[in-house]
Parts: C-alpha cells; structure tokens; sequence
C-alpha cells in the first residue's frame, strides 16, 4: 500500500502543532531573497557606506572591470621536453592499484588526467573488496591536502633525509647495543613483503617489539577466531547467499570487521521472481543500540542495549541446540528473537548470524552458530586479514612507555596519543623517552611529541603489496610522483637495517618467490590483484565445546550505555581535514560538520534535551554534559528515532585539532571515552548550558505533503496482489473520465518523437540502495562540485547534486496511518494519537532514496529560464549552460524535486572558502572536462554528459556501436550494489531498458506529468504484517 | 631582384644535391660531423674507386681488413654505413660533385648592389621633390607680385574695390538648431551609427581573429608543413585521439633535427629571415632540449618552451579535435587556415560560437565507413527526409554538446 504510509524526515513533523514545520510545509521555498546578504543587520546600521558611497563603488567596478575585461591575458603553454610514451594530453589513463589505510583496505582504479589522479573507481574485477565506499572515493582529496608535513623533521627543525638516517640509526644502534626495549607500532597492514621487512628490521634491531594497533579494535572477533581455527584474522561472509540474515549489533553495512559487504548483501536483498511468479529475497533481522546503516535497511530492526544483545545471542544459542533457555527476555524482544530462530532454523544452510558484540565468547558463539548451521554464507577457511591489531599486547606497550620500560617508540601512520583515552598522559610519556620517532603524512598529536618525524607518501604515491583475505593478493603502485619529499616506512626500515634494496625491489623478489606462481608480475600489477590457486591453510574443524555462555546469559544493562561507533563518512578520522568527508551528509542523521550524542526520544525528555528547528529549517540542539569514569565533556545532542532506551551513540574521527585547517576543526573526540579499547561505556548524562548550531539538511525540502515519493510494500502483498494495488500509477480526469497521468490523452505537452538516437535512462532500485553515500562523493569528485561550508550548509545552501534523502515511517502504521491521522477529532484524541506517533518514532521504518535532476522530458525548468539557458537534448539530457545563466533561479524555484543548486559566492579562489579549491594543491583534483562554476548561476546534475559524450566519441572514434556495459554516470559507476543502472532506452537490449518495463518501476512524482528520465524500482520489504 | 641565384645549370651538382639529400642527409652533414663524417670536399682524402666500393659496400670492405675502412669504422665506435648497392658510378659521381661545389660566393654583391640602388632612387626622388617645391614656391610669389601690382593699378586709375557690406544672415549651425526635423533625424543617425561602432566594438572583444604573437623560438609552419609537406598530425599527434591537438614536446622536434642542425632552404631577406636567422633558432631547440651538437648526445639540462597560446577557447567550452579530425575528418586548415603558408602562426577564424554554430548548420555528418553512424543516420534521414544529415540535424546545436 504505497500511499497509505506516512513519512516523516525529522521527529517535529510527526508533531501537527509545530508550527515551524507547518510552515517550511507551506513554503515552497526555505528561505527567501536573503535581505541581509552583505552582512548582519547590526553592522549594516553602524556602516558609515551610505546608498551613494554604494552606487560610486558599483559605477566605478562596473567600468574598471570592462576596461580590464577589454585585453585578454597572455596564455603560455608549455609542452613536455620529453613526453612520457603513455601521456596523451586530454585522454585519461587508468591504473590499478590498492588502498590500506589501517581502516579502510579495497582494490581500486585510479584515473589519471596529464600525470595527476583525479578520482577513484572501484576495481570491480577483483575477488574481494574490489568496491570503493565514500571514504576510498574522497581520499584522492587528501593526496592534495596543503597540510601533509612536507619533508622530514628532527626536534621540529627540518632536516634531509641522510640527517635523519644518520642520526636515527645511531640511536636505534645505541639503544639495541644497551638492549633498551623499542616499540614498532603500526596499523594492520596486510601486507606480506612489508612484514618480511619488519622482520628483518628486527633481526637487526632484537630490541624492537612489533605491536599491531587498530585505533578501532576488533579485538574480540579476531581472538575468537585465532582460538577456535589457529590463525589471527576474521571469518569473512558472502550475505549473497544469506535467505534470513540475523544481525546482532553488526554494522554490516558500516565498518563492521572492515566492512565491503554492501555488494553482497544487496544481490540477496532484490525480490526475484521465480518460475512459480512467487518473488523471494532475503530477511534481515538487526538487533543494536545506535541506528546504524544496516538497521535502516533491515526488514526488522530491534532496538535494544548492549547488555540485552548479549542475552539475546545466548538465547538463539540455547533455542537452536534444543535447550529451554533460562534468559528472561522481554516480551518485544523474546517474540522476535524467536523468530530470528524459527527463520534461521527454517533456512538451515541459508541462514546465517553475525554479531559486533565485544565478547571474546559472544564471538566464538557467532562461529559456532554458524558452523552448526552450515552457513553458505559463512567462510571461515578464508580469513580475512584486515583487522589484526592486539589490544592486549597495545596496552601492554602503552604501560611499558609509561612505565619507563621501553625506551624508544617508532609510530606508522598511527595517532595513540588522540585515538586513545589515556592521551595526554601518553603524550609526556612519549616526550620522556629516548627515542621516538613518528612516520606520518600529517602533523598530529603524536608526531608532534616524537623527536624525529619522518614524512611518509600518500597511498596513491606508493608502492605496496596486500593480502586482504588468505590467497587474495593485491599491488599498489604509485600514480604520481612524489609531491613533497617523502620516503615510505619500508623504504626507510631497509636502509636502517643496512639492506642496499628499495621496497620495490622488495615486493617484487618477496612476489615472484611466494606469491605469483610464475605468473607475470606485469600483468599482475596491471590488473592490480592476484588470486592464488593455493587452498587455505585453515584445515581443521574447530570445537566448540568449551564455549561458556554464562557471562552472556547474566549480563545486566546499564543505567545508560554510550556505543562509540564510526560514521559513514569519517571512519576513524584519518581523513578529517579532507573537506569533501566533512560536508557528506551523514546517511542517517542528515548532519554534516559534526559529531553529535545520538539519544532516543524518551531518555531526551528525561533529561531535558531537546531538539528544535529555526524558522528556515536550520537544526539547533541542546548540549549535554558527558561523563565516563572522571571524565567529563560538553556534547551536541540529537535526538536520533530508533535510538534504543537507554543508550546514547558517539561518533569517532571528529575532535582533531592538530593538522587541520580551522574548517575542519569540528566535533568532539570520542576516543576520549574509548578506555580498555571497548566501544561500550557506562556514562552519566545531564543537561549542559548552551545550544548547538547544527549543519543538518534533514529539514531541507519538505515533503510538502506529497506522501508518493517513496513507493513501497511488503513482499507478502508483492507476491499476492495485482501491480495496480501495490503500484498504482496516479489518475487525473479529464471529460469526468479517469485517466493515467502518462497517458497521451491528458498530456498539456507537446511530445517529441525520442525513438532515434541514445536516450539515456537511469534506474534507481530502492531494494538494494542501501544509502551508503559512495555515489554522492564519487558525483563531487567526477563534477567539480564546490564545498560550501558548516554556515552555508546551515543556510540549505549545500551543492550536493545527489542527495540521498532518509525517510522515516513507523512501523505500526502501514495500512492505516493516514486514517488515524485525519480522524483525529478534539484534543483529548488527537493527545493520544500523538501519543502513539511518538511511539512509532521509538523504532521508525528508514527509507534511502537518492535523489539528482530527474531530467525530465517535460522539465518544468526549462520552460521558465528567461535566457534559455537550461534546454533539453535529444539524449534525453536536460542541458544547463553556466555561462548563458543569468542566476534569476526561477527554474530551481520551479523544480517539483529541488535539485538544482545556486552558487551563492565564489566557491573557488575565495578566502572565505578556504577549502581545496582555495589553493594549487588542492585545485589538481579538479576534472578538466567540467567547468568550475562562477558565483550567481544555478547547477546541477548533467547525467555526466561529459562522460556520455567520451563513451560516443570512442565509438565513433573506432567505428562501431557503443556496447550497453559503456555508458555510465560517476554515481553509477560508484554503486556498488547495483542500485544505480544507467543506460540507453532504446538500445532495446540494455539493462535500463529492461527496467523501465519492469512492475516495480514508478517515477518521482509521477502526478505531476514531467515525464523523467530518472526511475525508481519500488522497495519491497520482507516483513510480514502480523508481526509488526 | 631575384635573391635565388643559387640556380646552377651544372647538372651533375643538381642531381648529387637530390641523391644526398633523400640518402645521404640522415646522417651526414656537408660542412659538419654529424652520425658520419662531413661529406664537403670527400674526394680529396679519398680515392675514387675506393669511394665507390665503401658506398657500395662498406660491411664488405671493413671485414676485408681494408686499413682505411677500418679506420673510419672505429673512429664512429662501431656505428655501420648502410650499404647502397642500388648506386651507380654515376650516381656517387653526382654526389661527389655536389660534395665538392661551393657555390660562388653571390651574398655580398647582391648585398652590395642592392644598397646601391636603393641610394640611387633615394636622391632622384629627393632631387625631383625638391624641384616641385621650389617651382611651387616660385608660383606664389609672382602670384603675390601680381596681385600687388593690380592693386596699384586700381588705386592709381581711382577705381574702389571695397566691398559693398552684405545683409547680416543667420549662422548655419543656428539654422541647423532650429530646424527639428534635421536635429531629430540628425541626433537618431548619430545615435545608430555610434550603436552600430559600440556593437562592433563590444562583439570583438575577446575574438582574437588574427592573435600573431611572437614566440620564444620563431618556429615557421611555412618551412614544416608548406616547403617540407610534413603532416600536421605527424607533430599534432594527439589530435587524433585526444580533445587537445597538443603542442609537440621537444622530443618530437628531435626525431629530424637531431639531423637537421642548419638551415640550408629559401631566405625571405626582406624580413630578414636570412639562413643565419633560423639557424639560430634550431640552436635554441638545442639549448632547450638539451643537446649537445658537438658531441651529439643529451646533456640532461633541458629549459621547456614557454609557447604564447594562441588558440584561447574559453572554460565553458568544450572543443574536442579527434570528433573533428579524425571522425569528421575535416581538415586542419578549415578552421587554422593555410598554415602552410604562415611563416608565424596566427588565428585565423574568430572562434566564436556563431562561426562554430554556422559550420554545424552547413556541414555534413560523415558517416561512411563508420558503423556507429548507420544505424541513426538511416533513421534520422528518413525523418527529415534528406539524403545528407548536417551535424545540426544530428542535435550538434544542441548547448550540452559543448557546454558542460
């Protein structure tokens, strides 16, 4: 019953007295010709600039400008002395290579314009994490970061790299003559060659201690996993081949165990019909705290806290061996736990569980379960290398730094002295000791206390080699040059340990002796990934039977449990000066800029905070004093729905200050709360003074009533009613007939024959969208998209010209809402129908559905631009001429889906933006075949056309058809999942072709006739109505 | 006067001149060491028989042991002499003539008459001048002398020659302002004209029709491409698959004139464009590039060419040369102009958007032989009902073509 659901973006709305929003309903425009745009009202009435000094300044800019705008500038161009065989002015190369930050790893394209990257794509051949999310898209950004330290340093002078060899060899000498303990510290690294290295680093240096710190742990899966099958990794999982998925508190869309499951999970999430018409798909059940992606997209989402998940898999446990389980559940939670085991025994090998409980037992439980399932999903005789970090053994070299045992302390790529709790004290400890020398790309806490700091390479500057998951090898090679004088962590051990060799030269001799099998190191490195044909090592089966479920069975919730987790956007926070990160709209708050306490409705009001919406939809919020053991901060608070009572949510990656440009200095650092590495923290929470100025575009846009943009249904009323039940196309009357809105017979519109030619489609499936943000930066990226800003985003003034909107709907209401609502009648019901809808928004229904210029073939906007500067192609493309606009914004003002985005200033060369467009570095991530708009004109998104058009030249330039697989958008490109299909209607072969005849196919506002070229597959969910 | 006096009726000396430039140019030079020797005055070091056999067959000889053969093999570190069997006697006779010619040294006398002449017409003309003048001169003062004369005669027979006072009148500009109609008509002409020269002078601004600015190294096209027929593709390579046609990087320049180290074509004097003239400017190729002449090899200290752009297209345009060169296969000087004419490069056509859009109006896709194209051109031809699709029918007015 699509219609019949009511949606909601922002808890206010579900409140009809709020006034705000009934009036942001009303207008149609959030805010109004801004009267006060020079500056704020109070310094206007003091400026001594009265209306004629005013006039004199334009009258005589006006003509200076023309006079200067009369002699062009003198262009030079300075071609290569040399050209490089491959370089080829104006023809994009592409290279494989791979990323391994420590928290994000992935097998990527690189494409490269004149010697310099400009975006990342996903290298979708490869066997494992061959997909980019919206981290791996912006981290080409941070390769042009102005604040990357540019040369090494000693005591904080900088000195030449022979110094630093000299002088840092000599103390490593004398310190392993004396036997002083080091300790080498770095990320996980998955990396064979590097660790061959490190041993031979130590073999000189016996003093030194390799310890592996993962600044977030997945301490528990990893211990778990090297105690029941030998070996330190984790067991990776195909959610493809998952019928019912139960998920407890795993993030499996998110960060969870090093994340790139997306891909998989969403083949198994499409509703196929099978031979007997029946569709089927899989059934998710999640169990967590915080809303996290893989919550929103569950069919079922159960909110509940950290101590309550542990019972609820020591019950699944207990119910699946067969035994009565002695754990009292609540009603709510007890009814869909035993679901969660009816579906799994059900699907037998189909099923599968997962869990992102930090219990060693929980952990090996969630093995077990698997194995005594036979989960198809389940591989554990592949283990994944990604997440390798030791808690223990990182905190016991933390005491030992600050006990005075160790003497000396190498840190690569790692930041202790922010990312954990015990910072400061760390930090005069690190002062204190005899040698410290830090390998970073950035100045940070760490590097900053260390004596010698050694610069190291972006990734896409370096070599490197990687074995994410046991056979499944990858390459990285540099795409450019070195810009700053950099050296590699591996290049500087092999000189310190005397050995004559680069790291090249390392990889290549470990490769062809371990690795290639005689195969072509060229070829592999061309295609950037090698699979071996060599079975796993993990040969025996584990046993489970010591497992002890007690201490899951007994856990006790807390009064008030806080779960740090990672954002979409930010991850770990490696990447916080990268401007790109900081304005992506987090997937499920809308908030960009920030990190905020996420806290449910209830414990909100309990505690006074509170949440409200400014007269142009800007989000303000109430801090909250946070206390964990002795420590206390002052948080921004957001009420966030389907928050479980009596937890509240923290995001890690925000807080920095060191090494960022002021922009970026934003939110607080939860790592602060990360003691003993556990994301679960008992904490107190009181009302703080002050309100917090959000950069939230959740009330940007309203629905304006318009309940039909969102379409879906369940996969019971999919299978068992007609097409018009489920998705109906909209009726107008003509004549007191009813007629289709898409039929011929009520269009006002002259139709233009499309039949000849490309006409470009682009289908959007609800189904397997699963918002995770890759194609919004991959858009940035590939259009020169400028970033604005916290106080411009504040003012709905962001540039995004994709939005992923996140609808909310409560559960309990999918037939019936809209009826409830209207027979409200007199104050005593409609308090208990409020009542209810506050309920509701305890555990909300959560909807993605991204949103660009629907191109339609009936644009609204073209037909009111007084200069013609938007028009429409034969491709089916609505053209926008930046340099023809005048910036009257009548089409953005006419657009029924508002995605057309005006540049209010000067986005580029403007101090006041100070972000990458501001400076040379950060101007060479700019794509050369767009424009970079000026201030005053209206923009938005093209269909890539400079992609279309290169893909027809190619066929033309080689004489032939372009195949279906050629056409692509930079969004397209970037989903993973397979949500996004672009292509040409009548190519009649074409995949999109294909779809716009599919059932589940429907337009955005259908009703109001534009004809778009965007579509959307209506999402179907697997719930059933009894339960809910 | 005609500054080709190289003409030489010595037809033995023409034919070696054409035999050594398509054979022998490669690698050797007249007056200088080059890959192989200087050529200028070889049959004095060697004998003729000798020469005939080296030329013939160097390999042989050399591995004959012959102590002259071996001599030159080593002083070139082992570099072979492509054998040229295909030669006969007479052949390397012609060349040995050319080798041995020096032209009759013409420069200085040409010089020298040349001065002479101009000199020459410069004092028949001053001297002309000045006899106009003075007879110019003579003529007003008996003018003078008459009227002063009839004066006198007037004065003396009592005849009054003052003038009778005419009736005062309106001035004309008074007239002209009184009149409205005039005003009016008047003040629109002005008007329209001077809309007509601000339209004229607003339009030009920014079209750099005719843009001739100098350049580091004065490179001529009319030398390249005109006298040498090099392709225009062969330096502006990535027009065939790129949307830059590309200024050639130096290596390119390289590939001939690691050769070519001298200019020896025609002199335009006028300009000065004397052989001295371009030679210079092959030796800045050198300085820039980094090449050694003396010892023939790369120094590794390169300085890259600051060329003057002169095709500026704005931003907000997207041109693309391979769509026009290579799938429309239109020619470079359609829109360049006879660049093989130019001794410096300039822009020819105003590069403006009614000159791009005109072109699409008149032009026809070319479709043949280019599968992308049959299918749509088929269904677009019936549609309009034409045999021939312009590439504005093809939607090539469309603003997102070019505008993104």
């Amino acid at each position: 019953m699509a219609s019949n659901k009511t949606y909601w973006k922002n808890i206010d709305q579900l409140d009809s007295a709020n006034k705000t929003v009934q009036k942001l309903e009303e207008n149609e425009f959030v805010s109004k010709l801004p009267e006060n745009f020079l500056s704020d009202e109070k310094t206007l009435e003091e400026s001594s600039t009265s209306r004629r000094d005013f006039l004199k300044y334009v009258g005589f800019s006006t003509a200076a400008a023309t006079l200067a705008a009369c002699e062009g500038p003198v262009v030079k161009s300075v071609p290569y002395v040399n050209q490089p065989e491959q370089i080829r002015p104006g023809v994009a190369n592409y290279y494989a290579t791979t990323i391994a930050d420590g928290f994000d790893f992935g097998s990527i394209l690189i494409k490269t314009r004149e010697g310099r990257p400009i975006k990342v794509e996903s290298n979708s051949e490869a066997p494992s994490l061959g997909c980019a999310n919206a981290r791996i898209h912006a981290s080409i950004l941070s390769l042009y970061d102005t604040l990357r330290i540019q040369g090494p340093q000693a005591n904080g002078k900088d000195i030449t790299w022979e110094d630093l060899y000299l002088q840092a060899g000599a103390m490593l000498k004398a310190l392993a003559v004396s036997d002083k303990k080091v300790v080498l510290m770095t990320p996980t690294l998955a990396s064979p060659a590097t660790e061959k290295i490190i041993n031979d680093f130590i073999a000189v240096f016996p003093n030194v201690n390799h310890v592996i710190y993962d600044t977030i742990s997945s301490d528990d899966a990893l211990n778990a996993y090297e105690k029941y099958y030998g070996v330190r990794g984790l067991a990776d999982y195909d959610f493809s081949k998952a019928k019912t998925l139960v998920s407890i508190d795993a993030d499996i869309l998110g960060d969870w165990q090093g994340g790139g499951y997306e891909s998989g999970y969403a083949k198994s999430r499409l509703p196929k019909r099978k031979t007997s018409k029946k569709a089927e798909m899989s059934w998710h059940i999640q169990f967590e705290s915080n809303m996290s992606l893989s919550g929103a997209n569950a069919d079922l989402r159960i909110p509940c806290s950290p101590a309550e998940q542990k019972n609820i898999l020591a019950y699944i446990y207990d119910t699946l061996i067969g035994s009565k389980s002695s754990i009292n559940l609540n009603t709510q939670i007890k009814v869909a736990a035993d679901k969660a085991i009816s579906r799994l025994s059900k699907s037998g090998k189909n099923g599968v569980l997962v869990s992102g409980i930090e219990d060693e037992t929980a952990q090996g439980l969630v093995l077990a379960i698997n194995t005594l399932l036979k989960s198809q999903a389940f591989e554990p005789k592949r283990p994944k290398y990604i997440r390798k970090g030791n808690s223990a053994l990182v905190k016991k070299a933390i005491n030992d730094i600050e006990t005075g045992v160790v003497k000396g302390l190498i840190s690569v790529g790692v930041n202790p002295v922010f990312t954990s709790a015990i910072g400061e004290s760390l930090k005069e400890s690190i002062k204190g000791l005899e040698f410290s020398m830090a390998f970073t790309s950035k100045m940070n806490e760490t590097a900053a206390v260390s004596k010698f700091v050694a610069s190291t390479p972006h990734y896409l500057e370096s070599w490197g080699d990687y074995e994410m998951k046991e056979g499944h090898f990858a390459l990285a090679q540099p795409t450019i040059r070195p810009l700053f004088d950099t050296q590699q962590f591996q290049d500087v051990l092999l000189r310190l340990s005397g050995k004559n060799v680069k790291y090249y030269d390392a990889i290549k001799d470990y490769w062809n002796e371990n690795v290639l099998e005689n195969n072509s190191w060229n070829k592999v490195l061309h295609d950037g990934y090698y699979s071996s044909s060599k079975q796993g090592q993990i040969k025996h089966t584990p046993d489970f039977s010591s497992l002890n479920l007690s201490s899951l069975r007994i856990a006790q919730a807390s009064n008030m449990s806080l779960v740090l987790y990672a954002k979409t956007g930010m991850g770990d926070g490696q990447q916080a000066n990268n401007p790109w990160l900081q304005e992506f709209p987090d997937p499920i708050t809308r908030v960009s800029w920030d990190n905020y306490l996420t806290i449910s409705y209830i414990d909100a009001k309990n505690n006074g905070l509170n949440n409200s919406n400014t007269a142009n939809g800007a989000l303000n919020g109430s801090y909250a004093n946070l206390t964990v053991g002795d420590k206390t901060l002052k948080v921004p608070v957001l009420i966030q729905p389907g928050q479980a009572k009596g937890t509240v949510g923290l995001a890690f990656g925000y807080g920095e200050r060191m090494g960022l440009k002021k922009e970026m200095q934003t939110g607080i650092n939860a790592y602060e709360f990360y003691n003993d590495f556990k994301r679960i923290q008992d904490v107190k929470i009181s009302l703080a003074e002050g309100e917090h100025e959000f950069a939230c575009v959740q009330l940007h846009n309203t629905l304006m009533g318009r309940g039909d943009i969102i379409k879906e249904t369940t996969l019971e009323i999919f299978n068992s009613k007609d097409k018009k039940h489920w998705n109906p196309i909209p009726q107008v009357s003509k004549n007191h007939m009813e007629f289709d809105v898409t039929s011929p017979e009520v269009d006002m519109w002259q139709e233009f024959d499309r039949s000849i030619g490309h006409h470009f489609n682009l289908s959007i499936d609800l189904n397997s969208c699963t918002g995770c943000g890759a194609c919004v930066i991959a858009c940035h990226a590939e259009n020169n998209v400028p970033v604005v800003g916290k106080r411009e985003v504040r003012k709905s003034r962001d540039m995004h010209w994709l939005r992923i909107d996140r609808y909310y709907s409560s559960a309990s209401s999918f037939e019936g809402d809209i009826q409830t609502k209207d027979s409200i009648s007199g104050i005593g019901d409609s308090l208990s129908t409020f009542g209810k809808m506050e309920k509701a928004s305890e555990n909300p229904q959560v909807a993605f559905q991204p949103v660009m210029c629907q191109h339609c073939n009936h644009a609204p906007c073209e037909t009111v631009c007084p200069v013609a500067a938007t028009s429409h192609g034969r491709q089916g493309q609505n053209h926008m001429a930046y340099n023809r606009c005048v910036g009257t914004r009548y089409c953005a003002n006419n657009c029924p889906y508002k995605v057309r985005r005006f540049n209010w200033f000067l986005y580029n060369k403007n101090d006041e933006f100070d972000y990458h467009m501001n400076n040379d570095l950060g101007r060479m991530v700019l794509n050369p075949d767009v424009v970079v708009r000026s201030r005053g004109v209206m923009e938005k998104c093209s269909f890539c056309i400079q992609m279309t058009q290169k893909t027809i030249l190619d066929a033309k330039l080689e004489g032939r058809e372009v195949k279906d697989s050629d056409w692509n958008c930079a969004c397209s490109n970037a989903c993973d999942t397979g949500a996004m299909v672009f292509g040409d209607v009548n190519d009649k072969e074409s995949e999109v072709s294909k779809l716009v005849e599919d059932e589940r196919m429907y337009h955005l506002l259908e009703g109001v006739g534009t004809k778009p070229n965007v579509m959307y597959q209506v999402k179907v969910r697997n719930t059933d109505e009894k339960t809910t | 006067m005609s500054s080709a006096t190289f003409a030489q009726d010595d037809e033995a000396v023409q034919a070696g001149k054409k035999l050594f430039n398509t054979n022998c140019a490669a690698c050797h030079k007249l007056n200088k060491r080059a890959v192989g020797p200087a050529l200028k005055g070889i049959s004095t070091k060697y004998d003729k028989e000798w020469l005939y056999s080296w030329i013939k067959n160097s390999t042989a000889m050399i591995k004959s042991g012959d102590a002259q053969a071996v001599a030159i093999y080593e002083e070139y570190n082992g570099s072979v002499m492509t054998s040229f069997p295909q030669f006969s006697n007479v052949d390397i006779d012609n060349i040995i003539a050319y080798t041995d010619y020096t032209p009759p040294a013409l420069a200085v006398p040409i010089s020298g008459n040349l001065n002479l002449q101009q000199a020459e017409q410069g004092v028949s003309n001053s001297l002309i001048l000045g006899a106009l003048t003075l007879v110019l001169v003579i003529l007003v003062v008996m003018l003078f002398l008459v009227q002063r004369t009839l004066l006198q005669i007037a004065k003396l027979s009592g005849v009054d020659i003052s003038r009778e006072p005419r009736p005062k009148r309106k001035p004309i500009w008074m007239a002209f302002v009184q009149n409205q109609f005039l005003v009016f008509t008047s003040v629109v002409l002005l008007l329209l004209s001077s809309a007509y020269f601000v339209y004229g002078y607003f339009m030009q601004i920014g079209v750099d029709q005719g843009y001739m600015p100098v350049q580091p190294i004065h490179y001529s096209h009319k030398i390249h491409a005109g006298a040498n027929q090099i392709e225009c593709k062969y330096c502006h390579s990535s027009a065939r698959v790129s949307k830059h046609s590309g200024i050639p990087a130096l290596n390119v320049c390289m590939n001939c004139h690691q050769n070519i180290a001298e200019y020896n074509g025609e002199e335009d004097l006028e300009n000065g464009y004397t052989k001295e003239f371009y030679t210079k400017e092959i030796k800045k190729l050198y300085k820039a590039v980094g090449w050694d002449e003396t010892n023939q090899k790369y120094t590794g200290e390169s300085q890259p060419v600051k060329w003057i752009r002169i095709h500026n297209l704005p931003d907000f345009v997207y041109f693309n040369h391979a769509q026009h060169v290579e799938v429309g296969e239109i020619a470079c000087q359609k829109c360049h102009g006879p660049v093989e004419e130019m001794e410096i490069m300039y822009q020819y056509s105003p590069l403006t958007m009614g000159w791009c859009i005109n072109c699409h109006r008149e032009t026809n896709v070319k479709v043949e032989n280019n599968e992308y194209y049959s299918k749509i051109h088929e269904a677009l031809s019936k549609k309009y009902g034409v045999e021939k699709l312009t590439v504005a029918q093809m939607g090539g007015l469309e603003c997102g073509k070019c505008h993104y």
